[in-house]
């Protein structure tokens, strides 16, 4: 018995210490896009706040934002604004006050082969060829040369992006290819003489040629300017105004410091 | 414990473990259907099978896979029509013309290709074939239907090869000697007596191979360049059923009818590749039923 009391007493002291010493716990879920600027971000916070544990996870800016309308997350990452049917069913059946904060921004830049010598294509000349209406660079003063149009899947968000600027929403040609990721459209565009694709800014390397749009060059800089079209905001939602340790994390990552780390993942930061 | 009660546990045993795979299988079919049934409350089962656009994201979209089973055929009748006669007379050269030690060492070798993992084929089919069928056939891309083919052909010959020669190797020498006996060659031994008599395991060979080229992803998802149209060329591109899930399905949001649709694409591959299998063992009944009647 006597033994008994003491385990027990034990068991209190473990249990009792244990919730002092817990860490406060921050969710953080959504956008595969904003993902490497999340893991950047909260590395780096949770050595300056040792007493905040963030779990940090992926699913896509759709699946980000049901949780925090259901209330799962904390912090919702998107690469895309909130959708009024989305709103409609925070306000009306949930209750929820969703805040959106622009943390970085994501360039797309049209890319073709190092041998093409086209290079500047306006924005209806890229809508042209990916709605497969311009089959040929001749018509843009290239070589006599099909145009091998590249794409991403459709549900990638770099895809969401340039069908929502360049097609405006109308369907890409079902003829172009479509490949899994960035990496695999600069190896493609390398390898195909008449290729044309799209990347984030972050993926340009040498084996592809960057296509001005509009005659203004994708960058960092004509990005934060907005002369650059191809362009979108990448977003944290959270519910109502932040405040505690969300609040802390969102002034982290908007803080000088927090849009140095959004460099070092390789998107633009917002100033 | 007696003999007999020890026999008994043992059997109850292996019971088990049968059921219990059967019934892993037909939970994970059970649950394709589920996932996949509720997209039919939004499109018709005709407008799924036979429309010709896969536009899932867009608004209002379209969830039409005829392009997408046209793919997956396409790219495995294709591949079968290489792999076939490559892995049939490898296992004929193996079985009966070559020598011990060379039959030794090409063996192995075969089956060793069938341990290189998909991804690196289809890594070797993006950056070395497609820039080789570009330069020499002068096509605007590699990533076509063609370059997947014979991706896939690589992964079916050891399976249509190692089993050929299994069943070759089975034909009872009996047989062999008789021909040879009556006066026939070698070649005609071979065409007329043993390739007749090993059919059922020739084709059972044949139609697994296949059926692996059919629900391959990695190596079409790389390869076979991802446009979802219904192909009129042998080097159009081409968008095979499984490398659409594999491309989709981390990104579509759960319970959306993309996500219902993808299932539902899954049901569709494995009722093919169900079929592929029931053939196979049908053909491997009917001719066994023959050959005892000899």
């Amino acid at each position: 018995m006597k033994k008994f009391s003491i385990f027990m007493a034990m068991a209190a002291l473990l249990i009792f210490s244990s919730v002092s010493f817990a860490k406060e716990k921050l969710v953080i879920k959504g956008s595969t896009t904003v993902l490497p600027v999340a893991q950047i971000v909260s590395e780096s916070f949770m050595k300056d706040y040792p007493g905040i544990e963030i779990t940090l996870s992926g699913g896509g800016s759709g699946n980000g934002i049901k949780a925090i309308l259901d209330g799962t997350t904390d912090i919702a990452n998107a690469s895309r604004f909130i959708k009024n049917k989305e709103v409609k069913t925070a306000a009306c059946e949930k209750g929820v006050y969703p805040v959106p904060f622009m943390v970085a921004l994501d360039a797309i830049v049209p890319v073709v082969n190092p041998s093409n010598p086209v290079k500047d294509l306006s924005l209806s000349d890229l809508e042209k060829i990916y709605l497969g209406k311009a089959k040929n660079w001749k018509e843009f003063g290239g070589p006599d040369m099909d145009i091998v149009v590249i794409s991403r899947d459709s549900s990638s968000g770099t895809y969401e992006v340039w069908s929502e600027i360049v097609l405006k929403k109308q369907r890409v040609t079902p003829r172009a290819l479509t490949v899994p990721s960035n990496g695999a459209i600069v190896q493609s565009i390398a390898s195909t003489k008449g290729a044309i694709g799209y990347i984030g800014l972050g993926y340009l390397n040498d084996d592809v040629k960057l296509i001005k749009v509009d005659g203004v060059t994708g960058s960092e800089k004509t990005t934060q300017t907005g002369e650059y079209k191809i362009a979108r905001g990448l977003y944290m939602f959270t519910n109502g105004w932040p405040e505690g340790k969300i609040g802390k994390f969102i002034n982290y990552i908007m803080s000088p410091k927090g849009q140095e780390l959004v460099k070092k993942a390789g998107s633009i930061s917002i100033y | 414990m007696t003999r007999e009660s020890k026999e008994k546990k043992i059997r109850v045993f292996f019971l088990i473990m049968g059921f219990f795979c059967i019934f892993i299988m037909s939970m994970i079919i059970v649950f394709l259907f589920m996932e996949g049934f509720p997209l039919f409350r939004e499109v018709k089962v005709s407008d799924f099978l036979f429309g010709k656009y896969w536009y899932p994201t867009y608004d209002p979209a379209d969830f039409g896979i005829l392009a997408l089973i046209a793919g997956s055929l396409i790219v495995t009748i294709i591949s079968g029509a290489i792999a076939v006669p490559l892995g049939l007379m490898t296992a004929i050269y193996i079985a009966e013309v070559a020598n011990e030690k060379v039959s030794e060492i090409v063996k192995p070798v075969i089956e060793l290709l069938a341990s290189i993992p998909s991804v690196v084929i289809g890594f070797f089919g993006m950056v070395v074939m497609a820039p080789f069928l570009q330069n020499v056939f002068n096509i605007s891309s590699g990533l076509n239907i063609f370059n997947a083919s014979i991706m896939l052909a690589f992964m079916s010959v050891p399976t249509i090869c190692s089993l050929s020669e299994d069943a070759i190797k089975a034909v009872p020498s009996s047989l062999k000697e008789a021909s040879l006996g009556l006066g026939a060659t070698h070649f005609e031994t071979i065409i007329r007596v043993i390739i007749p008599s090993a059919l059922s395991g020739i084709s059972t060979s044949i139609i697994l191979g296949m059926s692996r080229a059919m629900g391959e992803t990695m190596v079409v998802l790389m390869v076979a360049g991802g446009a979802a149209i219904i192909p009129e060329s042998l080097f159009d591109p081409a968008r095979p059923m499984p490398a659409s899930i594999a491309a989709e399905m981390g990104e579509a949001p759960v319970g959306s009818e993309h996500y219902h649709a993808l299932f539902a694409i899954g049901f569709v591959l494995f009722l093919f590749t169900l079929m592929f299998n029931l053939m196979a063992a049908w053909i491997s009944n009917r001719f066994k039923q023959r050959e005892t009647g000899f």
